[in-house]
């Protein structure tokens, strides 16, 4: 009791000391909020690109293409080949009895950066009229669909965000056809935010090409049994020569390499970072401590004993470094949570769009490592000046 | 330099502290050294642009093919003293997609539009010579252990062969190397010959990817650009002419923001760097009042004073950054080991160490100045009197 009277009155003494040597306490504050806030700014870039990667499919809807390509640019299926796939039984129909599978044709569109002009690579994507019950999570969230026949196109929430003149109403020229801007749709932050999506039959004749890319379909049971069974039927079936994978597995593959080099350039920012500033703010702790030798040394003459010192001074440590943290953390969330960062993706050779989500998993990792250089920022100086003869530390300085 | 003992002195006069701040640097500018490889990786095609190249695709996508008809018209736009063309294969090696870039090219006219490339010249004509050969860039050949004259199975996603059949075989029959290593990169590439692959395949025969041009006059790279597109105007295959380094540095947008990004990471990162080091050595500077008070006294100059002072940070700032830069250029070759060739090469440019050494500089008068400010306007009797 009498030990714990001892802690809380150092550590109030201390406290209330703090605005008296604010330059020292908020070097330590501003020292750590700075780890904090890129270690957790460049988790949420990793973690946000994650998301929307994760986002994207659904395990029951499976993806085909041509046997070998591993992607829809370098896939093709002949018209013929549609109804054929289309007609599987082991692909889900719709309560018209309309089997859920969209015959799709990506290209790649030039549309520029807002307020740039170089080309970037945006994928433009044909789909006929069941891929929006395929793809349940879509939302035309301004606007209409597009009607069919007519070079209509509704635009993804993030390319409308990064590129130029893809507002509901505008008009965008491509080759030689002249499309019509009629709505903007989310589906869940996954990449098809980044597409265009038109009228398959349109797309076909605008864009000169006689066949299709990808089938996405429903699968009628979304078990790996399910899947077998599709497969099985492709397999004994000899017009066809078809790759099938589930959406989450093909996107995934599809994301490889952005998510590595991502993955890789943020943890080790984040790693080095970690140490660097942490060497900083313990050095900053250490000094703060070091040039209170004399009052820690005072506090011990007039009875207090060490273990109560050591523990204050640790008290005093964690509660700068949980102020940085959450100066950091703030800083982080303010600045990057929500904001969108659209690459190359080096598989795709398209553009991808992902959001920066600053989740509370990615805030609480930050707070544990704000704590954990208060500790051993404050513990060892703490330590050292209790140890030391207080006659000594007294005469010193 | 007389001065270097007294410096070295008063620096490590607490070797706890000047080893806990040196680390922080160190990582700081390691940091800024592998970060500005990644930069410089990423904006290498710029860098290594030839002046006089230009690059010619579809008007309206890179995925748009182009006649190799549009050959004799291009070498007949005034001013072009060299066309070259390229198609993309798509290619797929032990199961892994784009392993490595495969171009069906004219192998002399290839070549002879990338002399910064090398290639032995037996090698060279064996390429230009063997209908199935193929040459290679020595990192693919290295990652793979690759050895001339073996077969080379590779999987196109793009090109059957007539009978459908999406596997290929090419020999190995040359080495492409560079001897710059910001252009070694752009050797991980497999070059096949044009000649067999075209008469091969089922689809798109007699078309091609895209054109690259040599220039004679760097200057008239605009005007000729403008030239080629104008003759192939409102026929069905209208082209985009651009030079390359235009190109790339298109290229290097489209992966955009990420260069922004790194930038900011490292702001963030020298900030709180430069407080914590500022406030470490305003400390050391408080705490040393009456040793410097004492050099005054003995008759060193109110100058001297602050550049002792100032020297001190810049010592600090210079060796931390030097020890950083120099572990960053020693990391950088494992990093590249353990990428397997998946990226480009990275590695510390000399450009990238003067910038280390102006960064360092920056910051260490940033930190340094006003602490020597105050040591300057110490007068001996108050410091030496303890009043600070």
């Amino acid at each position: 009791m009498r030990w714990l009277n001892q802690v809380a009155q150092i550590t109030l003494i201390n406290l209330r000391n703090v605005p008296q040597r604010m330059g020292t306490s908020l070097v330590v504050v501003i020292g750590i909020a700075g780890v904090v806030g890129v270690l957790v700014s460049v988790l949420a870039m990793a973690e946000g690109f994650r998301h929307t990667l994760a986002s994207t499919g659904r395990p029951n809807r499976v993806i085909l293409l041509r046997a070998g390509s591993d992607a829809e640019m370098s896939s093709g299926i002949g018209r013929d080949q549609i109804p054929l796939i289309a007609s599987l039984p082991a692909i889900a129909r719709d309560a018209s009895d309309r089997p859920l599978a969209s015959a799709e044709l990506v290209v790649m569109v030039d549309l520029p950066r807002r307020g740039q002009t170089d080309p970037n690579n945006v994928p433009f994507r044909g789909i006929q009229p069941s891929a929006l019950s395929i793809r349940d999570e879509v939302r035309i969230v301004n606007g209409r669909p597009f009607a069919r026949g007519v070079r209509e196109v509704i635009v993804g929430r993030k390319a409308a965000q990064q590129f130029e003149g893809l507002e509901v109403g505008s008009r965008i020229a491509f080759r030689d056809s002249d499309w019509q801007v009629v709505g903007i749709f989310t589906s869940g932050g996954d990449v098809h935010e980044s597409e265009i999506w038109a009228d398959v039959e349109v797309a076909q004749s605008a864009f000169r090409r006689l066949s299709f890319q990808s089938v996405t379909a429903t699968l009628a049971d979304g078990s790996d049994a399910g899947l077998a069974a599709l497969e099985a039927s492709v397999k004994r079936d000899r017009r066809f020569s078809l790759a099938i994978l589930r959406e989450p597995a093909y996107y995934a593959k599809q994301a490889g390499v952005l998510s590595r080099l991502i993955s890789v350039l943020g943890y080790t920012v984040a790693a080095f970072m970690a140490v660097g500033a942490t060497f900083g703010a313990l050095n900053c702790m250490y000094s703060a401590i070091a040039s209170r030798q004399v009052e820690i040394a005072t506090l011990r003459a007039i009875g207090f004993g060490g273990a109560p010192v050591v523990v204050s001074v640790m008290i005093e440590a964690l509660v700068l470094a949980l102020l940085g943290g959450a100066v950091g953390g703030t800083l982080a969330y303010v600045y990057c949570d929500g904001a969108t960062l659209s690459t190359l993706n080096f598989n795709t050779f398209s553009q991808v769009a992902f959001d920066f989500r600053v989740t509370p998993r990615l805030l609480a990792q930050g707070f544990v490592w704000a704590l954990l250089i208060g500790a051993v920022g404050g513990l060892l100086p703490a330590v050292q000046a209790a140890r030391l003869p207080v006659t000594v530390a007294l005469r010193t300085s | 330099m007389k001065y270097l003992p007294l410096l070295w002195a008063g620096l490590f006069r607490k070797k706890t502290r000047t080893l806990l701040t040196l680390a922080s640097i160190v990582i700081a500018f390691l940091l800024f050294g592998l970060l500005q490889a990644v930069q410089a990786a990423f904006e290498a095609g710029a860098d290594a642009a030839d002046a006089k190249r230009l690059l010619t695709i579809s008007r309206y996508s890179f995925i748009e093919l182009l006649p190799i008809a549009h050959l004799k018209q291009i070498e007949r736009v005034p001013g072009v003293v060299g066309v070259s063309y390229a198609e993309w294969f798509g290619a797929k090696y032990q199961n892994e997609s784009n392993a490595f870039p495969v171009f069906a090219v004219d192998p002399e006219r290839y070549l002879a539009m990338y002399p910064e490339f090398t290639i032995a010249p037996a090698q060279r004509e064996a390429f230009a010579r063997t209908r199935t050969g193929a040459v290679a860039g020595v990192r693919l050949v290295e990652r793979f252990g690759w050895k001339i004259g073996q077969t080379l199975p590779i999987s196109s996603e793009i090109h059957p062969k007539t009978d459908g059949d999406l596997n290929w075989q090419f020999d190995l029959v040359g080495v492409l190397d560079a001897e710059d290593p910001a252009v070694r990169g752009n050797t991980d590439i497999v070059l096949i010959n044009v000649a067999y692959f075209d008469e091969a395949r089922q689809n798109n025969r007699g078309k091609t990817g895209w054109y690259v041009e040599r220039v004679a006059d760097s200057s008239q790279a605009k005007a000729i650009s403008a030239a080629i597109d104008e003759r192939f105007a409102n026929s069905p295959d209208e082209t985009r002419t651009q030079p390359e380094k235009e190109f790339a540095v298109g290229f290097a947008k489209q992966i955009g923001d990420i260069g922004a990004l790194v930038t900011r990471i490292l702001i963030a990162v020298f900030f709180t760097i430069l407080i914590l080091t500022g406030n470490t050595l305003a400390q050391s500077i408080r705490e040393r009042i009456p040793e410097l008070a004492i050099l005054k006294t003995l008759g060193f100059s109110d100058g001297k004073v602050t550049a002792l002072v100032v020297a001190e940070a810049v010592l600090m700032l210079v060796l931390g950054g030097a020890i950083g830069m120099a572990a960053a250029t020693a990391l950088l070759p494992v990093v590249n080991g353990g990428t397997g060739g998946r990226f480009p090469p990275l590695f510390v440019g000399a450009e990238t160490w003067m910038w280390a050494l102006v960064l360092a500089l920056f910051v260490a008068l940033a930190v340094g100045l006003p602490p020597a400010w105050r040591a300057r306007r110490l007068r001996i009797v108050d410091a030496l009197a303890g009043h600070r």
